[in-house]
């Protein structure tokens, strides 16, 4: 788990790192070529200003006389005006770059998560899928879109008035250089520490986040043992620790902010105190000493910049790192060259070449582990499924009962031994053929945001209307469509958070049917649904699996008798296998589970028979 | 009567009374340990605003003495001595910076800390009723993100405009005592500058929204894509999942880039109207100064009081538009400090009536229903003698899990709506805490926190010790399951741990509710996952530990319930039988057709021995029951007759 705790940042520039990203760059080059140009000028103009001051004292208020001021005037105006246009056309420049080079960013990433494999998603928290696609590439176009060029801007500035100054006044110039690497020195120092603090609140706020869910989610449980303020306590030390980050990151700040205004104001005196003697001693012009003091004020702030971005550069490079990392994951199953070439991809599939399923599946002495485990949790396994078979796997939460499904559906290869689809191993034809064929209804049934309609339609994209309303009534959904207030075109929210569970089941029910599969995998849910959608579900499932090859992570004894074999799964082996009433002769394990299952259920039917039949 | 009456009646006012002024000391704890601080920062920021505004003076003072003669200055032509002098103003002005930088700080991270602390201790406090209508999602984000807002605004931007305001202040008084006419140029484009940052951000902003909410579509795509990314390969919708994400990215990149082409207008035209400002002021400076008006100290002198104001400035007008932002907030926040809290008096005013005969759990005619007009719970009536064992056998939705809520005040019976005593006293005249540590309860899905296993298991009693520990895991048969975890005690549970199964939660859950030592515990379907083997061990070794502890068994197994002094079939959430097993058994109702479905099976003989465990004997079951009938013979009169027919199933 420690591989997704957020990482150290890297300690100093790469070039390696940033090359990695070169090939996105390429298709902005013009904006990059005129945001650049823009701020060659801009620096020119930054620099330019506060010349305007020193001739005016030079030009009109020494000598005392007013003639061209109003040429002065306007040309000073005119450099305002110019100044804004470059702006605006360096800001479009910029924020172009950003999201477009964001936008991209993101692009690679999604589609590369479309083709990697499930072990990847089995072993990588949502979270840190979404951190990569979304928080990382902001970060990165930002960096590169604004930091880029406020460097550039500042680099460019500071050598500007360096070089000006040095014409003007070397020795005075040489006193303000003497400064520069004080700024850098605190600037880098500081912002490193800060940063370090920054990324200590962060992960707190994120513990504080976790504890608000859990006091709430939890709550029930905590005032029914009274834990109230022992919740408290440890709450309060989590906020102690987060008031201390934040003034400690906020203290650096207070430091280091008046430090470099004392340097540049050191810098000023000393400019002050020289120039007046060289103005006095005639070696200097007045105005020439006012252009000093400006810049002696002005010049810090670029070099902070430079310095402040240079130290976010760097900390991107992590940024970078997980993005590009990403993107070189390679996916545990692909298929061969060949079969793409007959099948297509996913996303140009070839349909002409695909055959006629029938649903037969035989396991031909399959063993298999997972990529992170270390033990075999299948060995030499033999299963032959005739097409139209019901397959019931059972056995307690947690005991393994998803290998199997996740075999047959091929989202992981065994790894030794075959699988073979009618006949002819799966691996010889596409992945794609392979999910066109299979349907699939989750325990914890998923659904997209988006109307009912668009849920169901998900089963087949070209579905008519007609089509997914008699899908939906084939399964009873509906009857769920029927209480939604917009009926078809009712949001079913994130994930499907505005239905139930149930609800959410006949939904994906109707999904499933409308992809008309040959062969169904069926994980039925556990959680408690009141009786009424009960067997609405259960008639469903009963409908769902008639003709078909299925699999199904069985819970309902209703399911489990009906299906023609029934494997028993125990700390992630096959243990038992058989028909329901072979099982119970055996009097073994799945006895045992059976013994449980059918007291709660004849409990249920006879109340449900006392108020309904 | 009419005494009680009013006595209620003043009780209510007072109460009344007691829960606004909590709301109050809500709100004014936010302040606790940061008001000398909000002081501090108002005081510094004043001083380094002032100080500040020094240094141009020194600037004019010095060029002017250039120009004229040094010796009627008095400076015997040092500049040093100016030099020095600026240098201790920017120590003066650095140190008070600093100072005021910390305090705010301080102030701001005292006041969410404050806000923090009173929201969840207050959220923990909240009737169930209260979490029943609210998300947790929403909650969770009112009390992270709107609490982040409130600090910003705090932090940030309260002192910010304080700060400009000195500075403004400050500014214009030192340009005022130079040149008056200069100053009124200066003035006069203040408000412009203002006005237009703000009317530029609440444009700004409109726009934001939108393109806030394109990447919040954009962020629920990538979430929903790899939550069901079982879903989009099993059908092969890689390819249309990809055409929407395109469509949303899109959209997303193009509102922005609009958003940031506009702004970037919004800004230039902000710089071209400082920037005339500044163009003003050199252009009337140089007037004034070439007249002789004002020296050239003072011109320059001038022009930089004038560049220091041109960006607080700005910001002011930013600031300002943002203000709603955090009004937004506070109401959100204030959502939740308005709800009421449970009463969690710890001594309660009086303990008027003792009923003696109520010993035990007493229900006396309960009505309850969640919602109004949906009745969950009808005339109830029952009681359980202390060390007794009572089972509870009930449908879906039968009410059985209420019957353990109202009992423990997670829900509130209101007036009318009957009554439940617990050791001769009404539970609403127990206090709140003590009534719900005496009642321990197991759930069917129990939560647990996602801390190391100790934790979670000494949670009632953190002081308890590893024996004590070891001793509850291992009557709850997880003694030996632990040790094989690779950190034992210590290994972490949930997300960032080691994921238990139902049966493990169960047992932990179980273990949890032992050391607490209640004296009343429930069992609410808390061994269903657990099988049956360690379910006989648990229970026998439960029946050994309970000493004096009554038990509440809530299940669907006859099995688990036949041991019990009375079993209450529930169904509907009205009492349908009472009475002992043997009773039940004889009365034809539901509970013997339950019976004998669940013991009709070809093995019946096997299904008892190993069921039977918990309750050895046939013989034990005996005596059990006269047991009972010694302790609850006042349940007779209200044991409802039996006489549904039978019902083929």
């Amino acid at each position: 788990m420690a591989v997704y705790e957020e990482q150290e940042s890297p300690k100093a520039f790469s070039f390696r790192v940033w090359a990695e990203l070169l090939p996105f760059f390429k298709p902005y080059r013009k904006y990059f070529a005129v945001t650049l140009g823009m701020n060659i000028f801009l620096a020119g103009v930054d620099i330019i200003v506060p010349l305007f001051q020193s001739y005016a004292i030079d030009f009109f208020i020494t000598p005392g006389r007013l003639g061209g001021i109003g040429k002065f005037a306007l040309i000073y105006a005119a450099v305002i005006v110019a100044q804004t246009i470059c702006v605006y056309i360096s800001v479009s420049a910029a924020i172009t770059i950003e999201m477009n080079l964001g936008r991209d960013l993101k692009w690679a990433q999604f589609s590369h998560l479309q083709t990697l494999s499930f072990s990847y998603y089995n072993t990588t928290p949502v979270g840190y899928i979404h951190a990569r696609v979304m928080s990382d590439t902001s970060r990165i176009a930002s960096t590169v879109a604004w930091g880029l060029v406020d460097m550039f801007w500042a680099l460019l500035y500071v050598v500007c008035v360096f070089g000006i100054m040095f014409v003007l006044n070397p020795a005075l110039a040489l006193i303000i250089l003497l400064i520069v690497p004080c700024i850098a020195v605190l600037t880098v120092y500081f912002q490193n520490k800060i940063l370090r603090w920054n990324r200590k609140v962060r992960k707190i706020n994120a513990q504080i986040t976790n504890a608000y869910n859990e006091g709430i989610t939890g709550v029930k449980t905590s005032k029914s043992m009274g834990i109230e303020k022992e919740n408290e306590e440890a709450f309060y030390s989590l906020t102690v620790t987060m008031r201390q980050a934040a003034c400690r990151s906020a203290r650096l700040n207070a430091v280091y902010v008046p430090a470099i205004l004392l340097c540049s104001s050191v810098a000023a005196a000393v400019v002050l105190a020289q120039g007046g003697w060289m103005v006095r001693e005639q070696i200097m012009q007045l105005g020439t000493l006012s252009v000093f003091i400006s810049y002696a004020v002005i010049i810090f702030e670029p070099i902070q910049q430079l310095a402040r971005l240079l130290a976010e550069m760097i900390s991107c490079q992590a940024n970078i790192e997980r993005v590009t990392d990403l993107l070189k994951q390679e996916p545990n199953v692909v298929d061969r060259p060949e079969v793409m070439e007959k099948y297509g991809d996913a996303f140009h599939p070839r349909k002409e070449n695909w055959e006629k399923i029938r649903g037969e599946i035989l396991f031909e002495d399959v063993s298999f582990r997972y990529p992170d485990g270390k033990d075999y949790v299948l060995e030499h396994f033999n299963l032959h499924v005739p097409a139209g078979m019901n397959v019931a796997i059972v056995g307690e939460t947690g005991a393994g009962k998803s290998t199997l499904v996740n075999l047959v559906g091929r989202f992981f290869e065994p790894t030794k031994g075959r699988i073979l689809i009618d006949g002819v191993d799966y691996r010889e034809r596409s992945q794609l053929w392979l999910h066109s064929q299979i349907g699939y209804v989750l325990q914890n049934p998923h659904l997209f945001s988006g109307t009912v309609r668009e849920n169901i339609r998900y089963g087949r994209l070209s579905a008519t209307d007609a089509e997914i309303e008699a899908a939906a009534k084939s399964v009873s959904a509906d009857e769920v469509v029927r209480k939604l207030e917009y009926g078809y075109e009712s949001q079913v929210g994130e994930g499907g958070g505005r239905l139930s569970t149930g609800e959410k089941q006949l939904i994906s029910f109707a999904r499933a049917i409308l992809a008309d599969p040959a062969i169904f995998v069926l994980d039925e849910a556990t959680s408690s649904i009141d009786t009424q959608t009960e067997e609405l579900i259960q008639r469903a499932t009963e409908k769902l699996l008639k003709g078909h090859t299925s699999f199904v992570i069985a819970h309902r004894l209703s399911t489990i008798r009906r299906a023609d074999l029934i494997l028993v799964v125990k700390d992630g082996k096959i243990i038992e296998r058989g028909t329901h009433g072979e099982l119970l002769e055996k009097e073994g394990y799945y006895y045992e589970l059976y013994a449980k299952q059918f007291e709660e259920e004849a409990a249920m039917q006879v109340f449900a028979g006392e108020n309904f039949g | 009567m009419y005494a009680r009456f009013s006595e209620k009646k003043e009780q209510e006012g007072k109460k009344e009374l007691r829960k606004s002024s909590r709301k109050i000391d809500l709100i004014g704890r936010f302040f606790d340990g940061a008001k000398r601080y909000f002081v501090a920062v108002l005081v510094f920021s004043l001083a380094a605003t002032a100080l500040n505004a020094l240094t141009p003076q020194i600037f004019r003072f010095g060029v002017d003495s250039l120009l004229e003669d040094a010796e009627r200055v008095g400076l015997g032509g040092n500049l040093w001595f100016l030099a020095v002098l600026l240098i201790g103003i920017a120590v003066a002005a650095g140190i008070s910076q600093y100072i005021f930088r910390f305090c705010t700080a301080q102030a701001g991270e005292n006041f969410a800390k404050n806000m923090r602390d009173v929201l969840f201790s207050h959220v923990q406090k909240l009737p169930m009723s209260w979490h029943d209508q609210n998300q947790t999602g929403d909650l969770i984000q009112r009390c992270t993100s709107d609490v982040e807002v409130i600090r910003n605004f705090v932090v940030t931007q309260l002192l910010e405009v304080f700060r400009t305001v000195f500075l403004i202040g400050i500014s214009f008084a030192m340009m005022l005592s130079m040149n008056q006419k200069l100053s009124l140029i200066v003035l006069a484009f203040l408000p412009v500058v203002i006005l237009y940052s703000a009317v530029f951000y609440r444009l700004i902003a409109e726009r934001f929204v939108a393109a806030d909410e394109a990447e919040g579509e954009l962020s629920t795509v990538v979430q929903e894509n790899a939550t069901g990314v079982r879903v989009v390969r099993a059908f092969g919708r890689e390819k249309f999942e990809m055409d929407r994400f395109h469509e949303k990215n899109e959209r997303f990149a193009g509102l922005w880039i609009r958003l940031g082409r506009l702004s970037g207008l919004y800004w230039g035209i902000g710089d071209l109207i400082t920037g005339l400002q500044v163009v003003a002021v050199i252009v009337f400076g140089t007037l004034e100064a070439v007249q002789g008006t004002i020296s050239v100290g003072e011109f320059i002198a001038f022009a930089s009081y004038n560049t220091t104001l041109v960006w607080p400035v700005r910001g002011l007008g930013r600031i300002l538009s943002d203000m709603s932002k955090a009004g937004v907030s506070f109401a959100r926040v204030d959502y939740i400090i308005q709800a009421e809290e449970e009463d969690y008096q710890e001594e309660m005013g009086r303990s008027e009536e003792n009923r003696k005969e109520a010993a035990g759990i007493v229900f006396d005619h309960v009505n309850f229903g969640y919602e109004a007009g949906k009745r969950v719970l009808t005339d109830l009536s029952f009681s359980i003698p202390p060390g007794t064992t009572f089972g509870i056998l009930g449908g879906t939705g039968s009410g059985k899990s209420t019957i353990v809520q109202l009992l423990t005040r997670l829900y509130e019976l209101e007036e009318g709506q009957g009554s439940i005593w617990f050791h001769g006293k009404e539970i609403r005249e127990v206090p709140l805490k003590k009534l719900r540590k005496s009642v321990g309860m197991v759930l069917q899905e129990p939560f647990l926190y996602s801390k190391t296993i100790r934790e979670n298991i000494a949670a009632c009693a953190p002081d308890a010790s590893m024996e004590e520990i070891r001793r509850v895991a291992g009557i709850a048969c997880m003694e030996e399951t632990i040790q094989h975890f690779p950190d034992g005690y210590d290994t972490i549970v949930g997300e960032r741990g080691v994921t238990l199964s139902g049966g493990q939660r169960q047992r932990v859950a179980i273990a949890r509710m032992l050391l607490a030592e209640p004296l009343v515990m429930v069992f609410d379907d808390s061994l269903s996952a657990v099988d049956s083997q360690t379910d006989s061990l648990i229970r026998k070794a439960l029946e050994e530990t309970r000493k004096s502890a009554t038990v509440i068994l809530i299940s669907h197994r006859i099995t688990t319930l036949m041991g019990a002094d009375q079993i209450l079939v529930l169904n509907q959430g009205r009492m349908a039988e009472l009475g002992t097993h043997a009773e039940l058994i004889q009365k034809q109702g539901i509970y013997r057709r339950i019976y004998e479905i669940q013991m009709s099976r070809d093995d019946r003989k096997k299904m008892k021995v190993y069921s039977m465990e918990g309750f050895e004997t046939d013989v034990e079951i005996e005596r059990l029951r006269s047991e009972r009938e010694a302790l609850a013979g006042t349940q007779k009169g209200i044991t409802k007759e039996g006489g549904e027919e039978d019902g083929s199933i």
